[in-house]
């Protein structure tokens, strides 16, 4: 049983309805991820990538529509379970980290409410036992005072300490796995670089799987240990993402060569070659 | 009272202090920035870097100290003459144009506020200039994507013929592909009409691709103001500026990797 992976998606299917016939997103997409296993998905504004994360979920709102010949997580059938059945997983056993603190958290709540019933939700626990796993999970996401920052509010803090609350938020019914879509863009570098750490070094010392979305390639780079690039909804090249820098498919290559570097000595930045139409 | 150590400096900050209502967000701030150069103010959010911006443009009044561009002194009320040699692009492209205006009247508008003509063929050739199809020319700003939308605000922004143009991360809502044609076309515009920038981003990579220098701001206050070949090596004085240095990754490819960096982009 656990040499089955962790998840698996065969021909990943999202869909919108338009006036001109249905859209794809995500066309066809096929992905294993195995246990202990930290993915990235990279790609830029409108290549699929958070709607594959919200699929997994089956977060799809509609008029969305998915399809999956395959959608497996530790053996159980997503595509076949029922709202009520879905809601079980979500958060317990499939938690995601979404982009920015400031929208995610419930404004009028405490830090150390929400982050309760996270875990209310899916386990009864006595009282007491619960505000010392809220407090030992602001702990373990490194905020000083646990006791303090728990009877704050959102407004109350900065970014970065929001988005620490979000991840306790997420890991604290310990899930099998973390799907984190773009979970730093809204956050400064220096920020970012420990928010990532953080998420590391939770996810190994649990056995969690993680899917990393991010359309910053060295950051995945730098967090993962596969990477898969998509555009226009299709995976265009997938490999470890050690040998990014080998990546073969062209527009991987556009990407990677499109950023400026710490030491640039390019006059001018190669761009990605978009036929028709008069670039963006 | 122009700056008197430095005549030729474009922007020229001395002892500049601002604040927020009963709040100083930014202290002692000094700096040159020479005619024609681009310099990089660099930092955290809350750091205070775009406040600077700010204040130069004339939308954070409460300031004390002395600002001067191209050796005017700027009051602290709108200024009319101010507007035609120093203009701002703001960072997010989405929300910085007015969404029931079209494109043509964005631009037409600095025109017929300073009462200048011939705005029609201007505008033609602006669009030229920052690389927008004519076809955009009559379309609103939701008909445009992000990047176009930040070539319009750029070509905004340019319709006076500033000299000094002020950008607040000019790029950092869009993809790494389209930043890359952003920073392209400003650092084209730059070179064809000699124009001198004061660029906030807390990207560092794109420090070393667009400009000459960087002052480093930290609560505030500028902790260090450094050649952009200190990038290269890492050599800052500040610790603070260290750290930021390194939580951006440092120089993966200082010098053999870089050779094979720059083999791996085909021209295509």
């Amino acid at each position: 049983m656990t040499e089955a992976p962790l998840l698996e998606i065969e021909d990943l299917r999202v869909s919108f309805a338009t006036p001109k016939g249905p859209v794809e997103v995500v066309k066809g997409l096929n992905l294993i991820l195995g246990r202990e296993e930290r993915l990235g998905i990279v790609g830029e504004s409108g290549s699929g990538k958070s709607m594959t994360g919200r699929s997994i979920l089956r977060l799809i709102r509609s008029p969305g529509k998915q399809t999956a010949k395959t959608l497996r997580f530790d053996g159980l059938d997503l595509m076949g379970q029922s709202n009520r059945e879905m809601r079980q997983i979500r958060g317990a056993r499939i938690s995601m980290i979404m982009q920015d603190p400031k929208f995610s958290l419930n404004p009028v709540m405490t830090i150390g409410h929400q982050i309760a019933e996270a875990l209310q939700v899916h386990e009864k626990l006595p009282r007491r036992d619960l505000q010392a796993r809220v407090i030992e999970m602001l702990n373990s996401v490194r905020i000083n005072e646990p006791e303090r920052v728990a009877k704050m509010y959102p407004h109350e803090v900065s970014g970065g300490m929001g988005q620490r609350v979000m991840i306790a938020m997420m890991l604290i019914p310990r899930p099998q796995l973390l799907i984190a879509d773009e979970p730093t863009s809204a956050l400064d570098v220096s920020v970012q670089a420990q928010v990532l750490d953080l998420i590391e070094e939770l996810v190994t010392g649990n056995g969690m799987g993680l899917i990393l979305i991010s359309h910053d390639l060295n950051l995945v780079a730098r967090y993962c240990d596969r990477i898969l690039v998509m555009n226009g909804g299709e995976v265009v090249e997938a490999c470890a993402a050690k040998d990014l820098h080998k990546a073969s498919h062209p527009y991987t290559k556009g990407l990677l060569a499109a950023q400026p570097r710490m030491q640039e000595t390019r006059d001018e930045l190669p761009v990605l070659d978009r036929s028709g139409g008069a670039g963006t | 009272m122009s700056s008197p150590e430095n005549p030729k400096a474009a922007i020229s900050l001395k002892d500049l202090d601002i604040s927020y209502g009963d709040t100083k967000v930014v202290r002692d701030v000094t700096f040159d920035v020479a005619e024609g150069e681009s310099f990089a103010l660099v930092g955290e959010s809350g750091s205070g870097k775009s406040t600077v911006l700010k204040a130069i443009a004339g939308l954070a009044p409460d300031w004390t100290g002395e600002i001067s561009v191209l050796g005017k002194p700027r009051g602290h009320g709108t200024d009319r003459a101010f507007s035609e040699t120093c203009q701002m692009v703001f960072q997010d492209p989405y929300a910085s144009l007015h969404p029931r205006k079209t494109i043509d009247t964005v631009l037409s508008e600095p025109l017929a506020i300073h009462g200048i003509g011939k705005r029609s063929e201007k505008v033609v050739e602006m669009l030229g200039a920052v690389g927008l199809d004519q076809r955009f020319r009559f379309r609103f700003p939701h008909q445009l994507s992000g990047g176009q939308r930040q070539r319009v605000a750029i070509a905004r922004a340019l319709m006076l013929e500033p000299k000094v143009m002020l950008l607040d991360e000019p790029t950092s809502a869009l993809d790494v592909s389209v930043q890359a044609e952003i920073l392209n076309l400003l650092k084209r515009l730059r070179r064809e009409q000699g124009l001198t920038y004061l660029m906030v981003t807390h990207n560092l990579p794109v420090v070393s691709f667009m400009c000459d220098r960087m002052a480093v701001m930290n609560k505030g206050r500028i902790v260090e103001i450094a050649p952009k070949t200190a990038l290269y090596d890492g050599s800052f004085a500040d610790p603070y500026t260290r750290d930021l240095y390194a939580a951006s990754g440092g120089n993966p490819d200082a010098d053999p990797a870089l050779a094979a960096a720059s083999e791996s982009k085909d021209p295509a």
